[in-house]
């Protein structure tokens, strides 16, 4: 689906729900999740060969979530696919809920790893492709990482590890909304220069806004033009993205909505709660 | 007594269940010389993969092919794959109990000449404290190939755990391993020896030691650590009133906890722990450690004529 008006009120969706989740349990990662809502939403609604009537089929795209803590957005994406009722939504982070504050691949239908400790989705995504590779099968792996994550070192293990074994069948995106619990990626622990790091790494390095469908989707076609090395898409985001008071604010990195904060949020998106 | 090191005996039997199951890949971090894991890389190139000095990724990578279909065994040196890759093995591997083999070579002081820095003493004790984590330590060279292909057909993450040194094969084919039994290798009435991996050997010349002075000791070969196998201990603790334990591990967290924790709820009788006593070890032959470490027969002779004096 690349009609961006029906991504876009998917989109709007997925928004609302992250935030209706976070505002209900009382807890979880608004800013982060609001980030990569384009990115997760052009993979599920395009890019990947999925089926929510049968999430364990074989031949099945794998998407890990390395940013574990983005878990709204992607529990949010995968209602929207159909893979549960999105009643269930309303039930994060909550005593006996399959919904868990991080993925967990043993209990939620459409969650293919279990992360949360960041860097570790990358390791796994990269040993995904090496199955996927070792049975020449056509199924390919994406994961998201957050830019404060790659101050992991084993983001930078995973990484020299899918050069060396030529993963061209993996495809990542890094979240760059330029912030982290603390504050600017800059002021905690400099991450840059980006692109020169996975370059140098070994990695076909793609640099996009993370908020344009035009620009993902060159870029996921792009990815799969690759030979022989495994692609970063470096996308530009906004933390925050679409509610203005969280725009850019890392405060509302691992922040829950007040009633009032969820109102206007609500509010400024637009659309209907049960679109 | 021919003698092989269980390293040794892990790299064979890796060739053959390699050659039995397609499924089967291996990972090393560049070890695989040390343990043995190149057997298997020669076999068969394309399942083997060497993910340089990077332990982290490499469990993390194990964790990522078990998700994909395949039986991943994931082979280092037991310092750096259950202390540096501790949380990934956790969170990647035994949280979403995912099929992954930890195979960890150069476990314990009888590493030697490397010294305290590669002398893992604490490994039992990590991998055992992790929910859905299963943990081996076999005895011999025919007991670690029956480990092999018996936790190949298993679904779920164990962590085996071999030694460096060549060790005394005890057991001949017959020998019948199962997941969670122990096994009783010598019968006696006074005092039980409960050891695994080098110690087993041990306990048994142990055991001839002490019949000599009048003392009958049975001797069970504790090979999975966890599941414990609570039966045989209960049995053993009602019938012989006294038991020890004996680890090349610190004796806190490992077996002799173990053992412990089954007799304070179930049975409670005198115990003794023969292990490292909660030191870091130091540089020299595997034959002066043990000594010096109190690792031998002698030690558990000792502690089984103490024990007994407190039934």
């Amino acid at each position: 689906m690349r009609d961006h008006n029906e991504l876009k009120k998917v989109a709007r969706n997925v928004r609302r729900n992250i935030l209706k989740m976070i505002h209900e349990s009382k807890s979880g990662h608004p800013g982060g999740s609001l980030s990569s809502v384009e990115i997760l939403t052009a993979l599920y609604f395009d890019e990947m060969n999925v089926d929510a009537q049968s999430p364990k089929k074989e031949d099945r795209d794998r998407f890990v979530l390395s940013k574990g803590h983005a878990a709204p957005v992607l529990y949010g994406v995968l209602a929207e696919k159909g893979y549960f009722p999105k009643e269930e939504l309303m039930k994060l982070r909550k005593i006996d809920s399959m919904l868990q504050g991080h993925p967990d691949m043993k209990g939620t239908p459409g969650v293919e790893m279990s992360t949360g400790s960041l860097g570790q989705g990358l390791s796994a995504a990269c040993g995904m492709a090496m199955a996927s590779k070792l049975d020449n099968a056509p199924w390919r792996v994406y994961a998201l990482l957050g830019d404060g994550e790659i101050q992991e070192g084993i983001i930078w293990e995973a990484c020299m590890s899918a050069a060396h074994y030529k993963l061209d069948n993996l495809v990542a995106f890094l979240d760059y909304n330029g912030l982290q619990i603390d504050g600017k990626n800059e002021d905690v622990m400099n991450i840059g220069p980006v692109a020169d790091k996975f370059k140098a790494f070994g990695w076909n390095v793609i640099e996009i806004d993370g908020h344009d469908y035009d620009q993902i989707f060159a870029a996921l076609d792009s990815a799969r033009e690759s030979v022989g090395k495994p692609t970063m898409i470096i996308a530009k985001t906004v933390k925050g993205k679409g509610v203005s008071f969280m725009e850019d604010v890392a405060g509302w990195h691992g922040t829950a909505p007040s009633d009032e904060d969820l109102k206007k949020a609500l509010d400024e998106l637009g659309g209907e709660d049960n679109e | 007594m021919s003698k092989i090191a269980t390293r040794d005996a892990y790299g064979k039997a890796l060739v053959k269940l390699g050659e039995e199951n397609q499924n089967v890949v291996v990972l090393d971090a560049d070890l695989s010389k040390s343990t043995k894991t190149v057997d298997f890389s020669k076999a068969f190139p394309e399942r083997f993969f060497n993910m340089g000095i990077a332990e982290q990724n490499l469990m993390g990578a194990a964790a990522g092919l078990a998700a994909g279909g395949k039986i991943p065994f994931a082979s280092t040196f037991a310092m750096f794959a259950a202390g540096r890759a501790f949380e990934i093995i956790r969170n990647s591997a035994c949280y979403p109990k995912l099929n992954v083999k930890v195979c960890a070579t150069h476990a314990g002081i009888t590493v030697g000449e490397d010294g305290a820095s590669h002398q893992s003493v604490e490994d039992v004790a990590i991998m055992r404290s992790i929910p859905n984590m299963t943990v081996i330590v076999p005895a011999d060279g025919v007991e670690t190939e029956k480990v092999i292909f018996e936790i190949a057909k298993y679904y779920g993450p164990v962590y085996v755990r071999l030694g460096r040194s060549a060790v005394p094969t005890l057991f001949d084919e017959s020998y019948e391993f199962q997941i969670g039994k122990g096994v009783t290798l010598k019968e006696g009435q006074d005092v039980t020896i409960v050891a695994c991996g080098i110690m087993v050997a041990e306990a048994m010349t142990a055991s001839e030691m002490l019949k000599e002075e009048g003392i009958s000791a049975r001797v069970i070969n504790m090979s999975t650590i966890k599941p414990i196998d609570k039966e045989i201990l209960i049995k053993a603790a009602k019938e012989t009133g006294a038991i020890v334990t004996a680890e090349e591990h610190n004796i806190i967290g490992g077996l002799g906890s173990a053992v412990a924790e089954v007799l304070m709820e179930e049975a409670l009788v005198p115990l003794k722990r023969v292990g490292v006593n909660d030191t870091f070890g130091e540089s020299g032959t595997p034959a002066d450690l043990v000594k010096k470490y109190g690792l031998t027969a002698n030690d558990i002779v000792n502690a089984a004529k103490e024990v007994i004096k407190k039934k």
